[in-house]
């Protein structure tokens, strides 16, 4: 991944340094309130996407799980809005600059959950190869920008896993 | 002949759900396209105090077998890991063992 990496760095326990160039920053800053109008809107759609951030718990018990969604599913959405209000505040600060754990970890889930909406509306699967996607694909862009965000997890979770 | 006379079904039926919420649950996750290798197994290092080598063991598993049993335990901890699970994104559910 080479200089990839430079856009996270451990400084030492518990303290990051974020440095995205500020294209990669503004592309956060434009797909992150999509996510926050899909969780606000799309609650009770069946759009897979939210399935998919919100699964069931019980598989074999549909009536323990409709107890289960009725306790958690608030908690869960604050969640993941807690994480978003992170991520969204650090990126409005001219220079995303230092972060704890916790606010990484934040970044690192509310960027997963971008990469999950993103790939189940490309129905990615297993054995897909990004080779394949030519640059006249109409989905190339989202494409491009999937394997992006797949880069910037991997680096984050390789700085977090310094400190476990 | 004849056969043995069975006490009141409805006796035994209550006693089949007592022992049944004893019985420990299993917390399963499922393979899944998008989230990363290495990510997984650091949501299982990270939520279970797994070692390395056992959270990569599970994830490959996961990825390998299509599912791998990552804890296992009463009720109420099945939910919380389960709950935690699905706020870092991984498809996981429970169910009784």
């Amino acid at each position: 991944m080479g200089l990839f990496t430079r856009r996270v760095k451990r400084l030492g326990v518990d303290r990051y340094r974020i440095s995205l160039p500020e294209h990669e920053a503004e592309l956060l800053r434009s797909l992150l309130p999509q996510l926050r109008g899909l969780l606000t809107t799309g609650l009770g759609d069946n759009d897979p996407s939210l399935t998919r951030l919100f699964p069931t718990a019980y598989a074999n018990d549909p009536e323990r799980d409709a107890g289960y969604q009725a306790l958690v599913r608030d908690e869960l959405l604050e969640k993941r809005f807690a994480s978003l209000d992170v991520i969204e505040g650090l990126l409005a600060e001219a220079d995303g600059g230092e972060v704890s754990g916790e606010e990484l970890s934040a970044w690192m889930r509310a960027i997963n959950d971008l990469r999950l909406v993103l790939g189940t509306r490309l129905d990615v699967g297993e054995d897909d190869d990004p080779s394949d996607i030519t640059p006249d694909d109409p989905d190339a862009q989202a494409w491009a920008i999937y394997h992006y965000l797949a880069m910037l997890v991997s680096v984050i979770v390789d700085a977090l896993a310094e400190d476990l | 002949m004849s056969t043995p006379q069975v006490a009141d079904p409805d006796v035994g039926l209550d006693e089949d759900e007592v022992v049944d919420e004893d019985r420990p649950w299993v917390v399963l996750v499922w393979n899944d396209p998008i989230n990363l290798m290495s990510y997984v197994s650091f949501v299982f290092r990270k939520l279970f105090g797994y070692s390395q080598a056992k959270a990569d063991a599970l994830m490959l598993d996961v990825h390998e077998k299509g599912r791998a049993a990552v804890s296992h335990g009463p009720r109420e901890k099945a939910e919380l890991d389960v709950f935690r699970l699905h706020e870092h994104g991984l498809w996981a559910t429970m169910e009784q063992q």
